[in-house]
């Protein structure tokens, strides 16, 4: 279209611009060309931009925004929530605040209310669920002052602690999910201070799940490399035999291919009985392979181990031998001249793949769940055990995006120091 | 919301695949009954639901192997507002906090469940503390630790929770649960505390304490399972020489599969399990009719001839007979029966659903380090 504008202009104004035979000013003609197809390539790609958005920017978004919401105070306790904010956050409340709570209680019996704020409350301070149910139950015989009638009822309504958790959750946005996702809590003036030791579990899982996705993605580098080499400079007969060879396991089932090294690796598995076998180690040292590290590592890899030899084989396919046999030529021995030349020139196949298999590792759930026992669990583990079994859903939230924030932070990382636009998928 | 949605979108999506696969059988009524998969759904499906079904012609039962996740599974139906299930099978625990958010529905047991043979109104039939105000028992098991008999020396056979923390005179791994739940309850029965209090103790800072440690001693011995299944499988593979498990699953292997396994029933940890309507379902009435004759007497007895759990109604007792396949006497493999219920541990829900949330981030991180 554009080139037939081209074309078609025939005019020269006197002022030196071009102009179309219809009068107008090339420059124009030429932008409102542009700008329809444009518009052409931008209506192509609408169906999958509402996709994309529905199935995923909209989900996304809305698990990174359940990370931070706070309702059920302020829902359900709105009483209290409001008048414990001119408390000082010394001694007890005064009367007012338990005359409000309990008439928030009153209201909320029967009702799902205080299950729900009980089930909030307890994530801050073991204990809070059945204080709530109770004081519930308690409400409706309780008479002024309050403050008195609950604290002897139950105790924990006597702990300022209880009262500065209402008050700190009393809002309707909440950091609580991040500082418990990073270790953190707050002490009884506050601040925030690290979890007693024995508590600190996510950061160093998250420390973890990097350190696993690096080790197994340099192992898949380091075997898939020269099957990848292989395969581009064998004959096509050789080359499509070890072609199917890495994709058959990549068609399987996760399921049958991560209960097989189960069997494989487990003590009295098919490896440790080979071993025994050819006396390599006695029957009574049989190696601990599976349900630790070494089995989230191994099965790992070899289920990745495709995502890392497809790109690397689609780069280096690409690669003239020719530039090796003149390395050659002008006396490089062979190693300089596969590290010299060839190497660096199938780097944007090392990047696509290690990206690839990085990025799956850091997320992936089922292998590490089920040969991974305890050393080898990752953070994904934790998020689907806050989504489905504790039910602490904003934590959960709260681990994703942190999850998602550091890959998006490697991303960028990678794209600065390598460049994005080098990447090869295939 | 949205994750919720898509959960509940999702379930129906399933729902609706199955009930097209079931419409041809012309039931004008089907009913999703949500349970625990395996031989304990199979349990239920030829004690309660086939029998049923041949009575009332006009009802199709589906099952749906979902109790794992049953809370969250509620929870996301009913704030999606499409309610899918019509009867979940469920941990008493569970059921509290799902009754607590108004999840499921308040049940009255005398009006709605049948009374005993004799006359006795099903709440006082009902074994003491096992109703809740929206949980209606069905089944008493019980956690217990098994060693493999052919891992020890035939003079050497352990016997009691204390062993399984004596490394020195019984060597091997041992398989504990990934989860705090009855492996502190017995650290302390193991360090000499009384199963009555144990969960006094537990309450207080230093008892959890004192539970860990006693962990720490066979920490470098221990491996983790995380389902059901693992447990005794583990033990058949000798990966390890004792593991705790479901004594419906230790049963299974044992005397079913022939697999060379004691089951310890000192320390057992006693809990139920049994049923809950979810609030807002489709199926409401057919399901309490479904439900007053499922858990009358003669049904919970019958439940007892396919899987070793025992009745969670006094009545039910003396109507346990023999296992359907095997022939075998069912009664001295219930955790009820007087000579296994020597020493149990009642597993205290409220305990767990107050400080379970603490505890289990402590345990995982001891798990970790």
């Amino acid at each position: 279209m554009a080139q037939a504008t081209i074309a078609q202009t025939d005019a020269v104004t006197s002022s030196g611009s071009m102009i179309t035979a219809s009068g107008e000013p090339l420059k124009v003609s030429l932008a409102r060309a542009e700008r329809r197809k444009r518009l052409t390539a931008f209506f192509l790609v609408v169906p999958l931009l509402i996709f994309i958005l529905i199935t995923f920017i909209i989900p996304i978004g809305d698990m990174a925004l359940n990370s931070v919401r706070n309702p059920e105070v302020v829902t359900y306790l709105p009483r209290t929530a409001d008048a414990i904010q001119e408390w000082d956050g010394q001694g007890l409340p005064d009367e007012v605040v338990f005359e409000a709570l309990v008439e928030d209680l009153r209201e909320g019996m029967g009702t799902p209310a205080i299950g729900r704020v009980g089930a909030r409350l307890n994530y801050e301070k073991s204990g809070m669920r059945s204080t709530m149910q109770r004081a519930g139950r308690a409400a409706r015989q309780l008479e002024p002052p309050y403050r008195e009638t609950l604290v002897e009822r139950d105790a924990t309504w006597g702990e300022p602690g209880t009262w500065r958790v209402i008050q700190r959750e009393s809002s309707p946005f909440t950091l609580s999910y991040f500082i418990a996702a990073l270790d953190r809590t707050y002490d009884d003036e506050g601040n925030i201070v690290q979890v007693r030791e024995d508590q600190r579990i996510y950061v160093q899982l998250f420390i973890r799940t990097f350190m696993l996705s690096l080790v197994i993605t340099a192992l898949t580098l380091l075997l898939g490399f020269p099957i990848a080499y292989l395969m581009a400079h064998q004959p096509a007969r050789i080359a499509n035999l070890l072609m199917i060879l890495v994709l058959l396991p990549f068609w399987t089932s996760l399921l049958v291919r991560t209960s097989s090294w189960i069997v494989m690796l487990q003590q009295q598995g098919v490896l440790n009985d080979l071993m025994v076998l050819v006396g390599l180690i006695g029957d009574d040292g049989r190696l601990l392979m599976v349900y630790n590290q070494t089995g989230t590592i191994v099965a790992m890899t070899h289920i990745l181990l495709p995502f890392m030899v497809l790109p690397l084989y689609s780069v280096m396919k690409t690669i003239p031998p020719s530039y090796m046999r003149a390395a050659r030529s002008l006396g490089a021995n062979q190693w300089t001249a596969f590290w010299r030349i060839y190497v660096p020139q199938t780097t944007a196949g090392i990047g696509a793949g290690g990206v690839l298999v990085f990025i799956i590792s850091i997320g992936y759930y089922i292998t590490p769940a089920l040969v991974g026992g305890q050393s080898g669990q990752m953070i994904s583990n934790f998020i689907a055990f806050h989504m489905q079994r504790s039910l602490n859903w904003g934590l959960a939230a709260a681990l994703g995006t942190i999850l998602l924030a550091a890959v998006i932070l490697l991303y960028y990382l990678y794209n600065r120091i390598i460049g994005v636009d080098r990447l090869k998928l295939g | 919301m949205t994750i919720q949605m898509k959960t509940g979108l999702l379930a129906s999506a399933a729902m609706g695949a199955l009930v097209a696969t079931a419409a041809p059988v012309a039931a004008e009524t089907s009913l999703t009954v949500v349970s625990w998969g395996g031989a304990y759904t199979a349990s239920q499906q030829r004690a309660y639901h086939e029998p049923y079904m041949e009575q009332n012609p006009d009802v199709t039962i589906i099952n749906d192997d979902g109790s794992a996740n049953a809370l969250a599974g509620l929870r996301a139906q009913s704030q999606a507002g499409n309610v899918t299930w019509d009867l979940v099978d469920m941990l008493p625990s569970d059921a509290q906090l799902a009754c607590e958010e108004g999840l499921i529905l308040q049940i009255d047991h005398d009006e709605m469940l049948a009374a005993a043979p004799d006359g006795t109104p099903a709440s006082e039939d009902f074994l003491p503390g096992s109703l809740g105000d929206c949980f209606i028992p069905q089944i008493v098991y019980s956690t217990v630790l098994t060693f493999n008999t052919e891992m020890f020396p035939e003079d050497q056979q352990p016997s009691s929770i204390a062993d399984l923390f004596d490394v020195e005179n019984y060597p091997g791994r041992r398989a504990l649960q990934d989860r705090p739940g009855t492996n502190l309850e017995w650290a302390l029965y193991a360090d000499g505390v009384h199963p009555d209090e144990i969960y006094d103790v537990l309450r207080t800072p230093e008892g959890v304490d004192r539970a860990f440690a006693k962990l720490d001693t066979i920490k470098d011995h221990l491996v983790f399972w995380t389902e059901g299944s693992q447990a005794p499988q583990l033990l058949a593979d000798k990966e390890v020489a004792f593991s705790t498990g479901y004594n419906g699953r230790m049963f299974n292997a044992a005397e079913v599969e022939g697999q060379p396994f004691q089951i310890i029933w000192d320390g057992q940890v006693v809990e139920w399990d049994g049923w809950v309507v979810p609030a807002g379902g489709n199926n409401v009435e057919a399901v309490m009719d479904y439900l007053y004759w499922a858990t009358d007497s003669q049904r919970l007895a019958d439940q007892a001839k396919y899987i070793s759990y025992g009745p969670a109604r006094a009545s039910s007792g003396e109507l346990v007979s023999t296992h359907a396949d095997l022939g075998i006497d069912m009664n001295p493999h219930m955790p009820t029966h007087p000579d296994n219920y020597q020493t149990p541990i009642i597993l205290d829900n409220e305990f767990w659903t107050d400080y379970g949330d603490e505890l289990r981030e402590r345990f995982a991180s001891w798990m970790l380090n």
